[in-house]
């Protein structure tokens, strides 16, 4: 099995790169690789806790917390993170943050990359 | 493991689009990639600039003064600080009917590094020798 490692840049509303980058992770962890996924730019936003699951409107927290059980590494930009006005203590559980250099390290560990820009 | 090359391409103009300035510093951060990396393990970024990419990362900028943002002038003089390797396709430049004087340069901030202008099978070839390539 291999490790995959996914840049994912959108934001979660407005597109479904997002969707597609989570549902990718979810394929590819299923199958047994292991995953990685970076967010940065407007992903961050979807890293805030207690969001409210609207069924008419997305979400990620649900998505992310069943991809973490799953064993999936997730981390988010620091500096992207507070530039939104997200605190460390506001996000989800189990997501990491750190700097950009995470996505590079864990690229060079990988078989395979994606990376989905954002806006 | 040892050295890891990657190509950025950047293919997105800069302003109005967040991910071509995050290309830029992704690419910067290969700096301090060594601390989550075993000893003799690196990643090497190219960064490329092509289409739409090439657009606003002439010299002169003036954003710190009229968004109160650092401009992509900036950040690709970083990019020469560190001693990137930076290419800017030169036909994508000639289609904008921009000169190759326009790209800015770090000499005065002692760096060694500068932009090349290439044609785009430099890039093509930067592209055939990385592991992984990142399209922004």
């Amino acid at each position: 099995m291999g490790t995959l490692t996914i840049g994912c840049f959108p934001g979660v509303v407005g597109n479904m790169t997002y969707d597609f980058a989570l549902k990718l992770a979810e394929a590819a962890v299923d199958k047994g690789h292991k995953v990685n996924l970076w967010f940065s730019g407007n992903a961050t936003s979807s890293i805030k806790a207690n969001q409210k699951h609207l069924k008419d409107y997305p979400t990620a927290e649900i998505y992310l917390k069943a991809l973490l059980e799953k064993g999936v590494e997730i981390c988010t930009c620091e500096a992207c993170s507070l530039s939104r006005g997200i605190k460390k203590p506001e996000g989800i559980e189990g997501v990491q943050w750190n700097a950009m250099h995470w996505y590079l390290a864990k690229i060079h560990g990988s078989d395979r990359v994606l990376q989905i820009g954002g806006e | 493991m040892g050295d890891v090359k990657l190509a950025y391409i950047v293919q997105k103009a800069q302003y109005k689009s967040e991910s071509s300035r995050l290309a830029i510093t992704h690419a910067i951060a290969y700096q301090t990639v060594e601390v989550l990396l075993d000893d003799g393990d690196n990643v090497i970024p190219t960064l490329c600039f092509v289409g739409e990419g090439v657009l606003g990362i002439q010299k002169g900028q003036n954003t710190m003064d009229v968004y109160g943002v650092t401009s992509t002038e900036t950040h690709m003089k970083n990019t020469l600080l560190v001693d990137l390797e930076v290419l800017v396709c030169k036909e994508d430049l000639d289609k904008y009917g921009i000169p190759e004087d326009a790209m800015p340069n770090a000499d005065e901030m002692g760096a060694d590094k500068t932009i090349q202008v290439v044609p785009f099978s430099e890039i093509q070839k930067a592209m055939e020798e990385s592991k992984h390539i990142l399209f922004f």
